[in-house]
């Protein structure tokens, strides 16, 4: 048997919350006072996803480097890859909010976009 | 030259306030002064997500969000000056310079300021030691990262645990840079949970609460902070001292409203704030300036920033349409116990637009407490609240049917159990 200590971000009273796992099955969750610490803290344990924000360099653009994101959340454990990946890719101006600039980052099968314009230079 | 309104700052709070206004009278000619090369403010750096979950039912990022705000600018055909620095505020002036048009004035019918904030320097929180590069405050670093793309320091130590301090740990984190640990005087942090976890915890950071950071080493370049616990009284506790080399200093050490402009107009400012003192319209105590956003009070959420100033920026339009304010009964709102202060402070029921939003912040950590509104003495509203915490901002709302009893005075505290 395996315990977890997580601090639920639901809310400021950020529950320290305990779960038990044998294996991959939740053995108990204590600690958590209301329904969305039970949810979090199962989610947390069994799939701990994230959205990665970063910025990338843009070539021929009005500035050398916009911020993009992951589209979606990406496995916790793929965070760093995803930065490496990121930061050895470039994408070329104009660049629109939303446009796909690495269709698949890292093997995750996600998709890394722009979330600032840039204009050509 | 002349406009209906101008809005100092062209940032989240000055975007709301434009298009609000445009939005209660499209014949108004509304002008936005930035002094930057884009509009937008801080949100430009801001490049994290969790922005807009209020607003547009969905997690943006700074840049996204604020972009959301431009094309509405566009399309309202809203006025904007880039690279243009105001120099002096009146009811019916604006005083501005730029490269192109040198030192010009704008004469109008209402001013809505919207400056936002900066962060407490070095030079502020009397910090000893030595005065090496590699002490910046953390926004400066999040701009240079993420805007200008060039790395502040590779081992890093922050002293603040405010929402920006944890961000750049994340930040400079994946960067590649280790950050050592983030210290906070106050034995509880003035970050958001969230941060916390997913910005320290996700990377096995140290937060030591009850630290500061008592001496900085380095001749050129920092090469060490001396960290320490302080007690009760923020002083340091001899014996705890500890050594941390690095090459950085980051300081996330609060966050001041910027007022120059304001207190030059004769604004009247809360201490408690350091922002103006406004009625339920955000009109300052001069008739014809609204102040919002971030250089009212410091907010913790741009969807409230972009709310408040929305109902700054209509006012702000009814006050040049009606050539004035209208007149009425006037309640105070005063804070009591726990309580640092209320935004308004003061209200008209004649000029409310529906239910009436009070926001404030508490001094201290309240656990398994209640918020309890009085009128006049008599309680109106008393809610439980399982925590309450000076980094979240609070709120109430009274109905606008209650308020038509129009209290002389209206009361918020915090009752502990």
């Amino acid at each position: 048997m395996e315990k977890r200590e997580l601090t639920c971000i639901n809310c400021p009273m950020g529950c320290r919350i305990t779960v038990t796992m044998q294996g991959d099955d939740i053995i108990s969750v204590e600690g958590n006072t209301c329904k969305r610490g039970y949810l979090y803290a199962c989610n947390e344990v069994r799939t701990p996803v994230r959205t990665v924000t970063t910025t990338i360099r843009v070539e021929g653009g009005e500035v050398d480097r916009i911020s993009c994101k992951t589209k979606e959340p990406v496995p916790k454990e793929k965070i760093f890859e995803v930065m490496e990946a990121v930061n050895k890719a470039s994408c070329r101006a104009p660049v629109a909010i939303g446009d796909v600039l690495i269709p698949d980052c890292a093997g995750t099968g996600i998709p890394v976009v722009a979330t600032k314009a840039v204009s050509p230079a | 030259m002349k406009a209906d309104i101008v809005i100092v700052g062209g940032g989240p709070a000055g975007l709301a306030a434009a298009i609000a206004a445009a939005k209660e009278d499209n014949t108004l000619d509304i002008l936005i002064l930035e002094r930057d090369h884009e509009l937008g403010g801080i949100l430009n750096q801001c490049i994290h997500n969790g922005f807009g979950l209020h607003t547009f039912n969905e997690e943006l990022t700074g840049p996204e969000y604020a972009a959301r705000f431009e094309s509405q600018l566009d399309e309202l055909g809203i006025r904007y000056m880039l690279d243009t620095m105001v120099l002096d505020v009146s009811s019916n002036s604006v005083t501005a310079v730029n490269s192109k048009e040198g030192v010009f004035t704008v004469e109008c019918g209402a001013v809505v300021l919207c400056m936002g904030c900066r962060e407490r320097p070095r030079g502020a929180l009397n910090i000893p030691g030595l005065r090496p590069a590699g002490v910046f405050t953390a926004g400066t670093a999040q701009r240079l990262v993420n805007i200008e793309g060039y790395m502040p320091g590779k081992e890093v130590v922050i002293l603040g645990s405010g929402d920006i301090g944890l961000i750049m740990a994340r930040r400079m984190t994946l960067e590649g840079a280790k950050v050592k640990a983030v210290c906070e005087l106050m034995p509880y942090s003035g970050g958001l949970k969230r941060n916390i976890v997913q910005c320290l915890d996700d990377f096995d950071i140290p937060l030591l609460l009850s630290h500061t950071v008592i001496d900085i080493k380095g001749k050129e370049r920092v090469t060490s902070v001396v960290i320490a616990e302080v007690d009760e009284r923020a002083k340091p506790i001899p014996g705890t001292e500890q050594e941390i080399s690095c090459d950085t200093l980051l300081l996330s050490c609060g966050l001041i409203p910027e007022n120059e402009l304001s207190r030059e107009a004769g604004v009247e400012i809360n201490p408690a704030t350091n922002g103006p003192v406004v009625n339920e319209s955000f009109e300052t105590s001069i008739p014809g300036v609204f102040a919002c956003g971030n250089v009212l009070h410091v907010h913790d959420l741009v969807d409230y920033v972009s709310e408040e100033s929305g109902r700054a920026g209509r006012s702000a339009a009814r006050y040049v349409k009606n050539k004035g304010n209208g007149s009425g009964p006037v309640i105070k709102v005063k804070n009591g116990a726990g309580v640092r202060y209320t935004v308004p402070s003061s209200v008209r029921t004649s000029e409310l637009e529906g239910d009436l939003i009070i926001r404030f912040r508490s001094g201290g950590v309240y656990r398994d407490s209640y918020i309890d509104v009085l009128f006049d003495g008599v309680s109106k509203i008393h809610r439980r609240k399982p925590i309450i915490t000076p980094g979240e901002m609070e709120q109430v709302i009274l109905k606008n049917e209650d308020l038509e009893q129009a209290p002389s005075e209206i009361l918020i505290r915090i009752t502990e159990n």
